[in-house]
């Protein structure tokens, strides 16, 4: 009786891996195959007003690259400062937990509030308010990279740099960021992939445009949120440069997300 | 320059919790005037963007007295619908009422009644119910009421955790227990990839793949709750397995050995040895799980239909607190928009217990 149980558990189980898995494919596969029927040159160099896809690709690509410039320093000097300067206090510890907790916070709920303090007083969406959004998803993520990967570093060798009469702050950036760079490098660069597919904080922060714009104090270009609104209209041929936008999309976020699995391998070996 | 440094970056991570505050305090204030025109009440009201005018409004025109009929009729009910020019489907929501799922809904809604007994109700058809509103411009009221949507979120959040705990219990398991590493490996790689992908694109897959699919099977509209349910409950289904095959992996190999060396089946190891010892991180992960899914957008947005009506049946389209917002934010203006805000804000503090508990409670010793 027990080893019939025994085999039932473990083909029912073996069962439920097999349908996520054949949900998850199907849902690869299908992207894969709208996205590259779609896919051709005339997307690349054509903005949204000509049914192209260029000005969203680039807009998309600067909010998230405003937002590592703005959330990358914050993040990572607060990472700093939970890893070396705070010596295991309660204040850090409350900080720390306070930024795991604000990495699941509801991306929507940034959007509303990015909203309440910049497009609201402005009085329009603008890129800038975009770019905050996602910083502030990014911040968080930042953080824990750091505080994890400074944690990696061994002891010794900040002793070591602080035996010959090197300053704090010295020792830090020369010694122990620099033996953590790799790991750094591929936190922050999955932290990108994670803020760059991002639609929600994005829908009423920076809108979208159709044309090609570098100026962020109007509406920008967005992908995620053209695939939103493109992705329900009813004529077909719009939706399928959706498909090629979400397939692009996704392309990006898998080749990164392989990239930092394979750095981290190699820095393991 | 070092003490410089120092305070710079104290300042850095006094930041995080200055972003944390700000957006309560910001939420609280532009949801101010909401909270004070309806209050608590708001938590319980299912009616969205209803406009009630007083009894005195009898001169008004043939559609106000149409109306006068429903409210005779349903005096110990309150419309719920904004589904327009259909006051025949009011009638059979309202005669429902008794039927919702969830019992603070019915419970609640009868509190009320005092409130509403002698005025009458009127659906505001996106300004198309213009004329009444002219002739009694100031007697008029907008109700905002946010039960449609808190009840959206839950059940589609429940119907999600139905679906995919057991699923991505399955997956750890057979990750950590049953397959040899050299299918574990890459299929635990894919796992972990798919949490990667945005999820616009489960919803968009949902929208056009899985919503008629499922609705071939169910009946029903291709964009309902049963849809943005099992969608949601698919795009966690990652996040939660990987998080539950690690903390599964936790267990030494020393207390499985001896169990198996005791004659344990492998079903006994796992239920006897391996759940208890990962018992936290399991529920814990689960909790994250929940928690993403309460206050995602994007899948659910595509596949759940957006109408603040009571699903009756798991084929019915509802409502969610994230997709109102992500549809009405950008046109609302005045008291709808502050509605939104105490919409964002009651999602934002049922998030932030929800994965506070989690952090704290569960997976405080993992570190």
């Amino acid at each position: 009786m027990r080893l019939i149980i025994n085999k039932i558990v473990l083909l029912l189980s073996t069962l439920a891996a097999i349908l996520g898995l054949v949900f998850l494919f199907w849902i690869l596969i299908t992207l894969t195959i709208k996205g590259i029927s779609a896919i051709n040159l005339h997307i690349f160099t054509n903005d949204l007003v000509n049914n192209g896809l260029r000005n969203l690709l680039v807009g998309q690509f600067v909010l998230a690259f405003i937002a590592v410039i703005i959330g990358v320093p914050i993040g990572m000097v607060a990472g700093i400062y939970l890893q070396e300067y705070s010596f295991g206090n309660k204040y850090a510890e409350f900080i720390r937990n306070l930024s795991d907790v604000m990495m699941s916070a509801p991306s929507i709920v940034i959007g509303t509030f990015v909203y309440a303090i910049i497009v609201s007083p402005v009085g329009h969406m603008n890129g800038w308010a975009g770019a905050i959004a996602l910083a502030i998803m990014m911040i968080p993520i930042v953080v824990r990279t750091t505080d994890d990967m400074l944690g990696l570093v061994p002891k010794e060798l900040r002793e070591a740099g602080v035996a010959i009469g090197a300053p704090k702050y010295k020792v830090i950036f020369d010694i122990v960021i620099k033996a953590a760079k790799v790991g750094i490098m591929t936190g922050l660069l999955l932290a990108f992939a994670r803020i760059v597919g991002e639609t929600a904080p994005l829908l009423f922060t920076s809108g979208n445009s159709e044309y090609f714009t570098l100026n962020l104090n109007h509406e920008f270009p967005s992908l995620t949120v053209a695939i939103y609104t493109l992705a329900t209209m009813p004529d077909k041929s719009l939706v399928d440069i959706a498909w090629a936008g979400a397939f692009l999309l996704t392309l990006f976020v898998l080749i990164i997300n392989l990239l930092g699995r394979f750095v981290i391998k190699e820095k393991k070996k | 320059m070092e003490a410089f440094f120092k305070r710079l970056s104290a300042l850095s991570a006094t930041t995080i919790l200055l972003i944390l505050t700000s957006i309560f305090v910001v939420l609280f204030l532009y949801a101010k005037p909401a909270i004070e025109a309806y209050g608590l009440k708001f938590l319980v009201d299912p009616r969205w963007d209803v406009v009630i005018t007083p009894q005195k409004a009898t001169s008004a025109p043939k559609k106000t007295e149409n109306l006068g009929g429903v409210n005779v009729d349903n005096e110990d009910d309150i419309p719920t619908v904004n589904i327009p020019k259909q006051n025949q489907k009011i009638n059979v929501q309202e005669d429902d009422l008794g039927d919702i799922p969830t019992p603070a809904s019915t419970t609640k809604v009868n509190t009320q009644d005092d409130d509403l007994a002698g005025v009458n109700v009127q659906e505001e058809d996106l300004g198309i119910s213009a004329p009444t509103q002219n002739t009694q411009p100031q007697k008029q009221k907008v109700i905002y009421g946010g039960l449609v949507p808190i009840v959206g979120t839950i059940l589609s959040t429940a119907l999600a955790m139905i679906f995919a705990v057991p699923i991505a219990m399955g997956i750890a398991i057979f990750l950590s227990e049953i397959a040899p590493p050299f299918i574990s490996k890459p299929v635990g790689i894919a796992i972990e990839l798919l949490a990667a992908i945005p999820s616009i694109i489960y919803g968009m897959w949902g929208l056009f793949y899985f919503g008629p699919f499922i609705s071939h099977i169910f009946g029903g509209g291709s964009v309902s709750l049963l849809v943005a349910g099992l969608v949601l409950g698919i795009m966690i289904i990652p996040f939660m397995a990987s998080l539950t095959r690690d903390s599964m992996k936790t267990t030494p190999d020393v207390l499985k050995e001896s169990a198996y060396a005791m004659g344990a089946t492998k079903f006994e190891v796992i239920k006897d040895v391996i759940f208890p010892y990962a018992k936290k991180g399991i529920i814990g992960s689960m909790i994250l799980a929940l928690g993403r899914a309460l206050g995602e957008t994007m899948a659910v947005a595509f596949v759940i239909g957006g109408v603040f009506t009571f699903p009756h049946k798991l084929t019915d389209p509802t409502v969610s607190i994230p997709v109102v917002l992500a549809n009405n934010f950008a046109e609302s203006s005045g008291m709808s928009l502050s509605a939104l805000f105490y919409l964002a804000l009651i999602l934002f503090v049922i998030s932030f217990i929800v994965i506070s508990f989690a952090k704290f409670y569960f997976l405080r010793d993992k570190k």
